[in-house]
């Protein structure tokens, strides 16, 4: 059982494949082997791009698979990012409030470290005292254990209430995305302890690691995303692919029908909301370190909204159509965003890829719902296996 | 003795050196100037505007022949209000179009993504928007104003030309406005008013119901001691505001209201005759009565075609980084970050305000203040206007500053503390 | 010449100065501070000015407050100005000879605020019983924002003579101020304090606060003087506050900081130990306290003081709160009137945060009410609702480029921008939504791709900056019952749209055949479309219907708040909370669900007033665990149409 699906889903194996491949290419292509070829900024994007296929996993999982159209997994991403967070920034903080005090005369009292490290962190958002939230910061191990605890216990108590209370549908979309607003608003507020609109940042200076370049860290942290996008994959492809996997897909289906089989439908729910929730988090902890900073707009609505279009332009119900949707639409939008795409000059008006990307986006969205309801995953069935 | 002979010896080969790279230098590889500015989501209000003027100073210079005899090429990116993309865009502004200098940022958030990929590559960044200070990073120069030279002199008009004895700080909640509101406070308790004088009051970005708040400062006179407002509002949230004020008949000569996020760009968005003698801080208004305003504005209305196009401080800001940075490039000879860097200490260039402006070693300006009063036109009446004031990278109002100083040209420090006598540390906090 | 004998004149301060005709000279005198007035050196100006006698004084005076003075720049003359473009048309002080010259050359004259206070406030006894009524306010407004002893008499003086009754009522309230504050006889101070205690305007509660000042006392014997209230320390004030006070009053040495103890260890380290312990042990609190006794010990530092003894001095003094105002019988009417004012100012606070929460349940319910259609009785998931609020406030500016008539403009503006998004409406219905009725979830999709489009679209067109939509002269200002409660103009007319559109669409879909269809092909497209009814059409005339409302409720909006591409995002999520809050399908829900979000919000806020944010943010943890424990919303629908 625990391999029968790799065999039978030969899917994983192809995906496996192509990612190994596309990884080793990235990895001797880059700064850090010495060839050269792939830029460290391009690295970084593409590690990020990995990490955004990760939580488009996940969602494809939760909403592919198990109908439940989730706009709020962004918390969950955004929880794990600032979990790593805090201990990135106190631990380098800690290394440099540690050098500049151990010039003096008199070794300072931990209370003096401590506060010499909040005014260093905080300082910048007008406090100086460490909140509570900050307890566990000094200890990477309990901060990595919070990137998994946080958003699974957050997404156990918030399922529970809501699938109990038979909230479904578009309700239940409507719920989340409140959640993912209340979660950033709470941020917002230079209250809150996790200074704010600031965010944390400078994550990408890992500490301990301060002589290393940014290529290296840039392909480490690439390798990372790689892997654990992989380990994902076969853990989701597992899942979906067991009895378990039926029921779920039953549930999308007809959940009644599904209660009525004597099955615990809010059981098997709350368990793939956990789990996607869970693997949520630790996409976002290897994807902040890479982004350098993160803060409350980062799980603003919109940012939830965006992985459902990802998920619904790649193909719901395919985990690689998730990965497809992801990879596309993000690198497309750093593509003409940045000002790669050249300009197109029809004679009596320019367009200006940064003015009309979006425009462009949006109305895709409006064609892929139209045309192409299985996504781009569902083309590529198409071509590969035919229609059934 | 043996020590200066041998910097001589360095400068004099270092010239050396420059002056023969630029005879050799046959511009196939033009000079860049990187504009990260914000074209899309929420901050593209304020900054496509200094992405405009950037290109127009950018145009300008190159008509006049561009810098070591090479045309300037802008490379312009879209950092879309997003506070991490702005991190990515500067790396790959340094990295794979290899700028010689980004002009950019607005908000204090996405100045601090930047900071750490500027200080990991030696990259150089011109900031041209007013700031909360409490930074001065050896490859940031900071344009705009530092708290000391827009909120301080602001609140001392307020104690002193207005007798205000009650404070209303309101404010966006993020950084620049918490940090201006503390160091204020502590100010404000310096110079006798009590705690219990200073309403303090954050709103969300984008914040338009008002009616509330404005109802709370209007109840604070109830003691008979004159009121006053410190906005620090931020952008569009202005809107709302003022519109609110407007109603519930607040007028200037009751409760005056100063703002610091509040420009001629922002009062384009709505009607002002009933706004007439309420307040702004800055170091530069449109109406400023000089010939180099006069023909900054007109270069600014042939460049993008529209007479009704406002200008602001931090357009000033950027006029003012550009035109500096051009002359300490060609003092050094070069485009290199660290030769332009110590060139860029000292120079100075006519403001628009009729004063010079002078970059010290802390890399921050020294700027005039301008207090102006609210015109039925949109535009402001200076009422009051200070000789230069050198900015303070760390303020002296609050104890953890206090004792800290920058200076990158003789200690060599961002964040030097003048008790132990020793440098906190060389990169920036961010 | 004459200049030298004016000055000598106005040192001697002779009142025969009225023979000096001119104002001029005058005022050369004072050039400086009439130039660049500021508010401290101005009133020695305006003694001069004054003390003259001159005619010409009250209109120089009127004239500078309202920036009509020019300076020319060569011989520092004053003139009063009127420029227009780059022409600038100067009238000479005495004469009257007007002459016109270019700007250049001469600078206007801009008092500042605080200086114009100072001003009106001289100008009060020539304005006081002028003709023009435009005077006389002006001077009532100067009293009002300085009041001060010596207006009293004038004041009085004037009220008989005073024809406008409502200006005279006001000359009354004024002058009772003036007394409780200002009257020489005891008596008539009292009588009126106790006159204020029924007035709930904040000037009147100044004027009572003001008498009641008190400043913070500590002694260590009993307290003397008229007492406010003794505070108890850990109640009142912290202990740290408390030892503070002491400290501040010489009653107690200062405590001893860490920072202070680090520094003085540092600066008395011999041989590399500090009062015999090594410095390398010094980091811990403990060993840094032994250290600091042993150096206070041998006398090179100041004694530590424990918290022992800061408990023992505050226990041994008496802090407390006494009346600047001595005279007890003062203070006691004061208070008297002031505490039964505050008992009528809660009640109108109350009142007034009421409104306010009224006015914002209706700006919920008019942003959520297309919504409330489109969602609530067609299941139509559409996330582009908010960028339709944005065309209609956008078509509002766009009228009001070509129609410069603000009442005009918004009467073309809201039919218009009804059409205009009802056709953006019809066409999306057509083009998108039509396809995708057996799919909900994905019209949130393909509506949300519209929705970015759109927002992009708005930025190309209009630009980035924040547009003007000014409402008509009529809405300005607000609508004055006290001091307290007041609200906009503008916020009741959105009130009265919202409850127009509430009647309106409450009629529709009640009393006309097309609400009759409507409901019909909600319940059951297949059996009205067998009944003759055709589902598509009428899908499509709902769908404009709720598009439509939006783009008029942008107008309004609009008016209020702000025109941007990115106002449509700032009430999305929020009108789909209110219309899942109160329950879909039914527009009383809506209803239910605005007043609910608009007043809790208020409440939330009456709490916590420094921080609206905060608000907000428990303000959706209670509409998610509303929604938890009532999935159907306030006002559930029963029955099969129920099922999703």
């Amino acid at each position: 059982m625990t391999t029968g699906f790799l065999v039978t889903n030969r899917s994983v194996r192809w995906f496996l494949l192509a990612l190994a491949l596309f990884t080793a290419v990235v990895a001797f292509g880059s700064e850090a082997s010495g060839a050269g070829l792939i830029s460290t900024s391009l690295v970084k994007t593409l590690g990020k791009t990995l990490c955004l296929c990760l939580i488009a996993v996940a969602m494809d999982v939760v909403w592919g698979y198990c109908g439940i159209l989730s706009l709020g997994h962004f918390a969950f991403f955004g929880i794990g990012g600032y979990a790593i967070g805090m201990w990135l920034m106190y631990a380098r903080t800690e290394g440099i409030v540690m050098s500049s005090l151990s010039g003096q005369v008199i070794p300072p009292t931990p209370q003096e470290v401590s506060d010499a490290i909040g005014s260093q962190i905080f300082g910048v958002v007008g406090s100086s005292d460490f909140p509570l939230v900050w307890a566990f910061a000094d200890s990477l191990s309990l901060q990595l254990l919070m990137v998994i605890v946080v958003p699974g216990l957050l997404a156990l108590v918030f399922g529970w209430l809501a699938f109990r209370s038979r909230v479904t549908g578009v309700y239940l979309s409507i719920l989340t995305q409140a959640m993912t607003l209340a979660l950033s608003l709470y941020l917002f507020q230079n209250d809150s302890g996790l200074r704010g609109n600031n965010g944390l940042s400078g994550l990408q200076n890992i500490p301990g690691f301060e002589g290393t370049s940014q290529a290296t860290i840039s392909l480490v942290f690439f390798l990372a995303s790689a892997c654990a996008l992989a380990l994902g994959y076969i853990l989701f492809a597992w899942v979906v692919a067991g009895k378990m996997g039926s029921v779920v897909k039953g549930i999308r289906d007809n959940e009644a029908r599904v209660r009525f089989l004597g099955y615990r439908v809010e059981g098997y729910k709350l368990f793939v909301f956990t789990l996607t929730a869970v693997v949520s988090g630790i996409a976002g902890a290897l994807y902040y370190p890479q982004a350098g900073i993160i803060n409350p707009a980062e799980i603003a609505p919109i940012a939830s909204i965006y992985l459902a279009v990802w998920v619904a332009i790649g193909g719901r119900g395919r985990l690689y159509g998730a990965v497809i949707g992801a990879a596309l639409v993000s690198l497309l939008s750093s593509w003409f965003t940045g000002g790669g795409a050249p300009d197109v000059n029809l004679g009596i008006y320019r367009i200006q890829w940064t003015d009309w990307w979006l425009v462009l986006l949006g109305l895709s969205f409006v064609g892929v719902t139209l045309f192409f309801p299985k996504g781009i995953g569902g083309l590529f069935d198409y071509i590969v296996r035919k229609p059934s | 003795m043996k020590n200066y002979l041998k910097t001589s010896a360095c400068v004099v080969g270092a010239l050396l050196a420059s002056t023969s790279l630029v005879a050799a230098q046959d511009c196939a590889d033009p000079i860049k100037v990187g504009v990260l500015h914000s074209l899309s989501g929420s901050m593209a209000i304020s900054e496509t505007t200094l992405k405009d003027v950037m290109l127009m100073l950018i145009e300008n210079q190159n008509a006049k022949g561009g810098l070591l005899g090479c045309q300037i090429e802008p490379v312009v990116v879209d950092p879309a209000s997003d506070w991490p993309l702005f991190a990515e865009k500067a790396r790959e502004l340094l990295t794979v179009n290899n700028v010689d200098v980004i002009f950019g940022n607005w908000t204090s958030v996405s100045r601090k993504s930047v900071l750490p990929v500027l200080e990991e590559l030696n990259g150089l960044l011109f900031y041209p928007v007013q700031y909360e200070g409490e930074e001065s990073s050896k490859n940031v120069f900071y344009t705009g104003a530092a708290p000391n030279q827009q909120a301080i002199p602001a609140v001392d008009y307020f104690l002193e030309e207005l007798g205000v004895e009650k404070f209303a700080l309101l404010g966006t909640d993020y950084v620049y406005p918490r940090t201006t509101n503390n160091i204020l406070e502590a100010y404000l308790m310096d110079h006798g008013i009590a705690k219990e004088d200073i309403f303090v009051n954050y709103t969300p970005f984008g914040q338009s119901d008002w009616a509330t708040i404005v109802g709370d400062v209007v109840k604070l006179g109830e003691d008979g001691k004159q009121v006053g407002v410190i906005s620090t509002i931020n952008g569009d949230a202005n809107i709302g505001f003022y519109k609110e004020l407007a109603a519930a008949n607040v007028s200037a000569d009751d409760i005056p209201v100063v703002a610091f996020s509040v420009g001629e760009e922002e009062l384009s968005g709505l009607d002002t005759s009933n706004l007439v003698g309420h307040l702004a801080a800055w170091n530069y208004f449109m109406s400023a009565d000089t010939p180099e305003n006069a023909t900054f504005i007109e270069d600014w209305h042939a460049y993008i075609g529209d007479d009704k196009r406002v200008t602001n401080d931090p357009m000033e800001a950027h006029y003012i980084g550009f035109n500096m940075w051009v002359q300490a490039v060609e003092a050094a000879g070069t485009t290199d970050v660290d030769a332009v860097s110590d060139a860029m200490i000292g120079q100075t260039f006519p403001n628009l305000t009729g004063t010079t402006a002078e970059m010290l070693p802390n890399h921050h300006l020294t700027k005039p203040v301008l207090i102006g009063e609210i015109r039925a036109d949109g535009q402001f009446d200076i009422i009051s206007q200070t000789e230069p004031v050198p900015g303070d990278a760390w303020t002296d109002f609050l104890p953890e500053s206090a004792v800290l100083t920058s200076d990158w040209k003789d200690l060599k420090c961002g964040m030097y503390n003048t008790e132990t006598k020793t440098c906190v540390q060389l990169t920036s906090n961010y | 010449m004459l200049r030298i004998l004016a000055a000598l004149i106005l040192s001697l301060g002779f009142a025969a100065l009225a023979q000096a005709q001119d104002l001029q000279p005058v005022l050369q005198d004072h050039a400086d501070e009439i130039a660049k007035p500021s508010r401290s050196s101005v009133s020695t100006a305006l003694d001069a000015l004054i003390a003259s006698g001159l005619p010409q004084v009250t209109p120089f005076l009127e004239a500078w407050t309202d920036k009509g003075i020019w300076q020319r720049d060569a011989d520092g003359m004053f003139f009063y100005g009127n420029a227009k473009g780059s022409d600038l048309t100067l009238r000479n002080i005495d004469t009257g000879a007007e002459t016109t010259v270019s700007t250049v050359g001469h600078t206007e004259l801009r008092p500042n605020g605080g200086v114009r206070r100072v001003i009106g406030t001289a100008l009060v006894q020539f304005q006081l019983a002028d003709p023009d009524i435009t005077r006389r306010l002006s001077a009532i407004d100067s009293i009002a924002r300085r009041p001060d002893a010596d207006q009293l008499i004038p004041l009085l003086g004037s009220i008989d003579t005073e024809p406008d009754p409502t200006l005279k009522a006001r000359k009354i309230q004024l002058a009772n101020f003036l007394s409780a504050s200002f009257a020489e006889d005891v008596a008539d101070r009292i009588a009126a304090i106790d006159s204020l205690a029924r007035d709930t305007s904040i000037e009147a509660r100044a004027v009572l606060n003001q008498i009641l000042s008190v400043s913070s006392q500590v002694t260590a014997d009993e307290p003397t003087g008229g007492i406010a209230r003794i505070l108890s320390v850990g109640r009142d004030l912290t202990e740290a506050e408390a030892y503070e006070r002491l400290v501040a009053a010489n009653l107690a040495p200062p405590t001893i900081p860490p920072v202070a103890i680090r520094d003085a260890l540092a600066a008395n380290v011999i041989e590399g130990r500090v009062g015999g312990i090594p410095t390398a042990q010094l980091g811990t609190d403990a060993t840094r306290a032994q250290a600091y006794a042993a150096l206070a010990a041998s006398g090179s530092v100041l004694p530590f003081v424990t918290p022992q003894d800061q408990s023992t001095a505050i226990a041994n003094h008496t802090f407390y709160e006494a009346y600047d105002q001595d005279d007890t019988a003062i203070t006691d009417a004061a208070r008297a009137a002031l505490s039964s004012v505050e008992t009528r100012v809660a009640a109108s606070r109350f009142a007034d945060l009421a409104l306010d929460g009224l006015s914002l349940a209706s700006i919920y319910f008019l942003a959520a009410i297309g919504l409330a259609i489109t969602f609530g009785v067609m299941g139509v998931i559409n996330m582009a609702h908010g960028e339709f609020i944005m065309m209609g406030a956008y078509t509002g500016y766009v009228v009001q480029q070509f129609v410069p008539d603000y009442t005009l403009s918004i009467i073309i503006a809201l039919p218009l921008a009804f059409a205009v998004t009802f056709g953006a409406g019809v066409a999306m219905e057509r083009l998108v939504i039509r396809h995708l009725y057996h799919r909900p979830l994905e019209t949130l999709l393909a509506t949300f791709g519209i929705s970015i489009a759109l927002q992009q679209l708005a930025k190309n067109i209009f630009g980035t900056q924040a547009r003007p939509l000014t409402s008509p002269g009529w809405l300005d200002g607000a609508w004055v019952l006290s001091d307290v409660i007041q609200i906009s103009y503008i916020r009741i007319a959105i009130f009265v749209l919202a409850l127009l559109f509430l009647g309106l669409i409450l009629y529709i879909l009640k009393r006309t055949r097309l609400g009759l269809e409507v409901r019909a092909v909600t319940q059951n497209p297949g059996m009205a479309a067998s009944m003759g009814i055709d589902p598509d059409r009428i899908n499509m005339m709902t769908f404009g219907l709720g598009s439509g409302i939006a783009g008029i409720a942008g107008v309004a909006i609009g008016l209020y708040a702000k025109v941007t591409s990115e106002m449509g995002a700032d009430y999305i999520v929020q009108s789909f909370m209110t219309v899942v809050v109160g329950g879909v399908g039914n527009v009383w829900g809506t209803l239910a669900g605005a007043s609910l979000i608009g007043f809790l919000q208020k409440g939330i806020e009456w709490l916590n007033p420094s921080n609206t944010l905060a608000a907000q943010t428990y303000m959706v943890l209670f509409i998610i665990l509303f929604i938890q424990f009532r999935p159907k919303g306030i006002v559930a629908q029963k029955g099969r149409a129920a099922a999703d």
